[in-house]
């Protein structure tokens, strides 16, 4: 069983958002980068099935030099080689041009199945897996929460309002991970000094066919911060909690005009 | 002039409102000059396709067969593809439910398009649509286009876009023809227990953090959600505790969410909560350390103890 893992990194999510210069773009100075956090399922889970039914993991990410920590962060917990697709940073956002650059890397590999995250945090587009999968003509399974393989099938389990809908669909696949699905590990010292001896295929974009400058299919106006909030009431509840509850209950009903 | 197709979802033959919403917006936007068509998909659907003319279509093609009763993004994108094929529209729009969501990137992929999702509001320049989304979970808002590629397939926000009515019948369009190859398939729906309401869907949240104590308190949270008709919502801490299932979690690697009314009990209002609720109309915490994050973004807070603070609430909200 070989499994593709599309990884990206984002902002830590402890971050502080700030408007760079441009004003369409976050100022990166001091954000930490770190491995998207569904990515990280996508990963653990490609990991389980591979140590299970033997087979390689190969991680690929498409971004500039500075996304080669990812990549190390998942060699270090077990993934076997990886992808650097180098490039990224004019079409961030651009989930087509984004998959039509995975999709170029990844077609002449051989895998069973290619998983990603459910969304990248940062984007919050969930469009890169639906979309890679249609460009390399896999059935897809969206922000799964379970997965069983049975021979040339899986069964997954995603949720949606309401309730759940389990899925099955035959091998090869592309599957989207959502929190739920498994427990990552994280990365132990000998991984990590293991993860410097493994092997990083560098491609440029431009090589892949992609012309990042012909302006792709998500042009970016401006980013801003969501408008500030007033101050608001706040209520003393100590002494007296059942006044401060009817009096919010008050509010809600005549101010906020909420209940 | 182009138009605007938009995708409207069912379950068991019963529209979705997030749809109606969609078609409303498309309406709007529309104006006197652009038409507007729908298009819908499932098993025994035809029946209900003209109505969609209330909400703004003036035709709706219906792609009617068994293969389709439950959701597949394979067989549902061939049929919306279909239908933008036969339409020629400018856009392509849908609700950005699960359905949605999963449908619309694999819908742009076969037109060969990008696509714009989780849109909180939108304007329309000529045939050009401009969105307001939001990125960083809500920590910042970003506007932007389609880059001049057509059609411009988007996603609008449950819950966000006013649902109109007050048109005629619309002209209903059979679309036949299709392969329907689909590979993975929808085997089997479980319904959550007791019907409970979604947070992704929900128009009140009471949400639940560690300040609960333990998972039998819940109830004390649920009974507040109840009084109110809404949702249970909870943070990361408490989901991870195991006290509650993560499809309840709000955040950045929860849900993020937009309610009318959000309320934050014992919730001390990291980044990551915040980033997945902020953008609630209104948002009353209540929390018993007056320095605690949540109050920063409330309108309305209680310092207290919640347990102290919940049970007169509920009795005061009752008796409205
Ligand atoms: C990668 C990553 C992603 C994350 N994603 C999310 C996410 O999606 N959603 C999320 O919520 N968190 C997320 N977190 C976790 C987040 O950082 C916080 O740890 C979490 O939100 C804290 O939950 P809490 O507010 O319930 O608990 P705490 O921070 O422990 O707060 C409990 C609060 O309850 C109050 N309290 C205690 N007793 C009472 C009482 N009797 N009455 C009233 N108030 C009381 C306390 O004053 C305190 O403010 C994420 C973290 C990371 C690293
Ligand atoms: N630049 C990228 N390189 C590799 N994988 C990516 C990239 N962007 C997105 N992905 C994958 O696609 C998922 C969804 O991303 P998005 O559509 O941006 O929300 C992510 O969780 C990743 O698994």
């Amino acid at each position: 069983m070989n499994c593709i893992v599309c990884v990206t990194s984002v902002p830590d999510t402890a971050s502080v958002i700030k408007i760079g210069d441009d004003g369409k773009h976050i100022d990166e100075t001091g954000i930490k980068w770190i491995v998207s956090p569904y990515d990280e399922y996508a990963l653990e889970e490609a990991l389980k099935l591979t140590e299970a039914n033997g087979g390689e993991v190969t991680v690929v990410t498409y971004g500039p030099a500075r996304s080669e920590a990812a990549l190390r962060d998942c060699l270090a917990r077990g993934a076997h080689k990886a992808i650097h697709v180098l490039g990224g940073e004019a079409t961030l956002g651009d989930s087509f041009t984004i998959a039509k650059a995975l999709a170029a890397a990844i077609k002449d590999q051989e895998y069973d199945l290619v998983l990603v995250g459910v969304q990248g945090v940062g984007t919050d587009n969930a469009q890169v897996g639906p979309m890679l999968a249609e460009m390399l003509n896999l059935p897809h399974v969206s922000g799964i929460t379970s997965l069983d393989i049975d021979g040339g099938n899986l069964t997954a389990g995603r949720e949606v309002e309401g309730g759940k809908e389990v899925v099955s669909s035959p091998l090869p696949a592309l599957l989207t991970c959502h929190k739920g699905l498994n427990e990552p590990r994280y990365a132990a010292l000998k991984g990590i000094m293991a993860a410097k001896r493994k092997p990083v295929d560098k491609i440029e974009v431009g090589t892949l066919g992609i012309d990042e400058s012909a302006g792709g299919t998500y042009s970016i106006r401006s980013l801003e911060l969501p408008p500030e909030k007033g101050a608001g009431t706040i209520l003393q509840g100590e002494d007296d909690p059942a006044g401060a509850a009817k009096e919010v209950v008050q509010l809600l009903r005549a101010e906020a005009k909420a209940i | 002039m182009a138009g605007i197709l938009v995708c409207i979802e069912q379950r068991n033959g019963e529209i979705r409102k997030a749809s109606l919403q969609a078609l409303s917006e498309a309406k709007r936007l529309a104006g006197g000059d652009l038409p507007v068509a729908a298009v819908l998909i499932g098993e025994g659907v035809t029946a209900s396709a003209a109505g969609l003319g209330a909400n703004g279509a003036s035709k709706v093609f219906v792609a009617d067969d068994a293969n389709l009763k439950l959701y597949s993004a394979e067989g549902y994108a061939e049929a919306v593809v279909k239908a933008a094929e036969a339409f020629g529209p400018s856009a392509v729009f849908f609700s950005g439910t699960a359905m949605g969501r999963d449908l619309a990137p694999r819908v742009a992929a076969k037109l060969g398009v990008g696509a714009l999702a989780d849109v909180v509001a939108l304007s329309r320049e000529g045939e050009t649509f401009v969105a307001r989304r939001p990125v960083y979970s809500g920590k910042a808002f970003t506007t932007v286009d389609s880059a001049g590629t057509s059609p411009q397939v988007i996603s609008l926000r449950p819950n966000v876009f006013e649902l109109e009515e007050g048109g005629g019948a619309a002209e209903v369009v059979a679309l036949d023809g299709l392969a329907l190859s689909i590979r993975a398939v929808v085997t089997e729906f479980l319904a959550a227990e007791g019907g409970e309401i979604d947070v992704a869907e929900a128009d009140v949240i009471v949400a639940g953090g560690r300040g609960i104590k333990g998972p039998e308190n819940l109830g004390l949270i649920r009974d507040l959600a109840d009084a109110l008709g809404g949702a249970v919502g909870a943070s990361r801490a408490i989901v991870d505790a195991g006290w509650i299932g993560h499809s309840n979690q709000v955040g950045q690697t929860g849900k993020v969410v937009s309610p009318s009314l959000y309320i934050a009990c014992g919730i001390s209002g990291a980044i990551q909560h915040l980033a997945g609720m902020s953008s609630s109309k209104v948002i009353v915490a209540i929390n018993k350390d007056p320095d605690a994050p949540i109050f920063k973004v409330a309108d309305y807070g209680i310092v207290g103890d919640l347990f102290e603070v919940i049970p007169p609430m509920i009795e005061a909200i009752k008796a409205l």
